[in-house]
């Protein structure tokens, strides 16, 4: 088949594009995984039994809010990567920001305490689970992730597997809020970016056979 | 400062053929490819000088990627940054095939093959795109010769093919993203 030939092949019958397809995606995959997420915490974990009480202390917005940064972050950054000769501008930074944020509140936090008190900050009683439960409730968000990124054109595979899974991870940390009851600032900046961080590293490693097109 | 003027009503022009293109108008989409492939050609000329053969191969093989992936093209980006990511991915993808495949092969036969295929035309494909479209499997095959090739309608191609309209569009849709494979060697 002649260049040509193929040109006019391609172009018969082509018809209109959606528009804003890439948005359009990754809205579907958050909204499936954070219910799938959900409907797996449901039966297995519950909510905190505290809940209403939790919503008034500033520590419970203060997780929220730095899962919810690295969630804003991590889809940007997968929005980005998902189009062909988009450069990352400024996703690097909006990644680091809210992980240096919760680092520095987790070392104020750690001055402030007695020595006995530390391990206990950085331990809380659920380090054991907390990683393991955010990569569980987010596999139903990686799975919708990795979808909309298929369907679009990444051309760095690894790195878009691997914001594409952070962002499961996050919807899936997202939801695992409204469980744990961990509020020190060293659990959560250690065992949930833990946590949200395995999905990352599985797509990563799977992006570069997954993700071709 | 005149150059880069002309680049940029080049740009310019290739962009609002395929804004158009996006929005329905097929006979922009037309010029659009048509232009954007003898771009692409003097692109890959430059980036593959030691395997003139394989261009007119990656030309039509990236093109393929451009009319599969138009829905990533974001109307406010460079169109030139976009065509080029996507033509360096599938450069990318054939020099890392090609390596996988001399590792395999005999060394002395692969030189025979150089010497051999550099006499064909340059211009001229050596991958016949119409032989891998005939191993397709007719609820593909038969939308893309229906509505691609002999230029029936939707409607009417159903009518031919005795398959419902939305399973010919989605034929189409996924008989050229399989042809993308299949030159991709997945599958």
């Amino acid at each position: 088949m002649r260049t040509d030939d193929l040109v006019t092949m391609l172009a018969a019958g082509a018809g209109a594009v959606r528009p804003n397809q890439t948005a359009r995606r990754f809205a579907t995959a958050i909204t499936w995984g954070a219910l799938g997420a959900a409907l797996l915490m449901g039966p297995l974990l519950g909510l905190r039994p505290d809940l209403a009480a939790a919503l008034l202390l500033p520590m419970f917005w203060v997780k929220l809010a730095f899962v919810a940064c690295l969630a804003a972050a991590s889809l940007f950054a997968a929005l980005r990567l998902s189009r062909p000769g988009m450069p990352l501008s400024w996703a690097p930074g909006a990644l680091a920001a809210p992980v240096l944020a919760i680092w520095l509140l987790a070392a104020i936090a750690l001055a402030r305490a007695d020595a006995a008190q530390r391990a206990l900050l950085f331990f809380g009683n659920t380090w054991d689970q907390c990683p393991f439960l955010i990569a569980l409730l987010s596999a139903p968000a990686f799975v919708a992730a990795m979808w909309a990124m298929k369907g679009l054109a990444p051309t760095r595979l690894r790195l878009a597997g691997a914001a594409a899974g952070l962002l499961a991870g996050a919807v899936g940390a997202l939801v695992y809020c409204l469980h744990c009851t961990e509020m020190a600032a060293p659990f959560i900046g250690f065992w949930y970016l833990l946590g949200m961080l395995v999905p990352s590293a599985v797509g990563a490693l799977l992006g570069p056979r997954l993700l071709r097109w | 400062m005149e150059e880069a003027g002309r680049l940029n009503a080049g740009e310019e022009r290739l962009r609002n053929l395929l804004i158009r293109g996006l929005a329905g108008d097929e006979t922009a989409y037309r010029t659009f490819l048509q232009e954007l492939s003898a771009h692409l050609r003097a692109f890959l000329r430059k980036r593959l000088a030691s395997l003139p053969d394989e261009v007119e191969d990656l030309v039509q093989e990236s093109l393929l990627a451009v009319h599969n992936q138009r829905h990533t093209y974001d109307t406010g980006q460079p169109l030139t940054a976009w065509a080029h990511a996507i033509a360096k991915y599938k450069l990318v993808d054939l020099l890392r095939r090609r390596t996988r495949r001399e590792l395999l092969t005999d060394p002395l036969d692969e030189e025979f093959g150089f010497a051999a295929a550099a006499d064909a035309e340059a211009t001229d494909a050596r991958r016949d795109l119409s032989k891998l479209l005939a191993q397709l499997p007719d609820r593909l095959r038969l939308p893309i010769v229906h509505m691609k090739l002999e230029g029936l309608s939707v409607a009417e191609a159903a009518k031919r093919t005795g398959m419902s309209e939305s399973a010919v569009k989605v034929g189409v849709h996924r008989g050229l993203k399989a042809l993308a494979a299949m030159i991709r060697g997945d599958a």
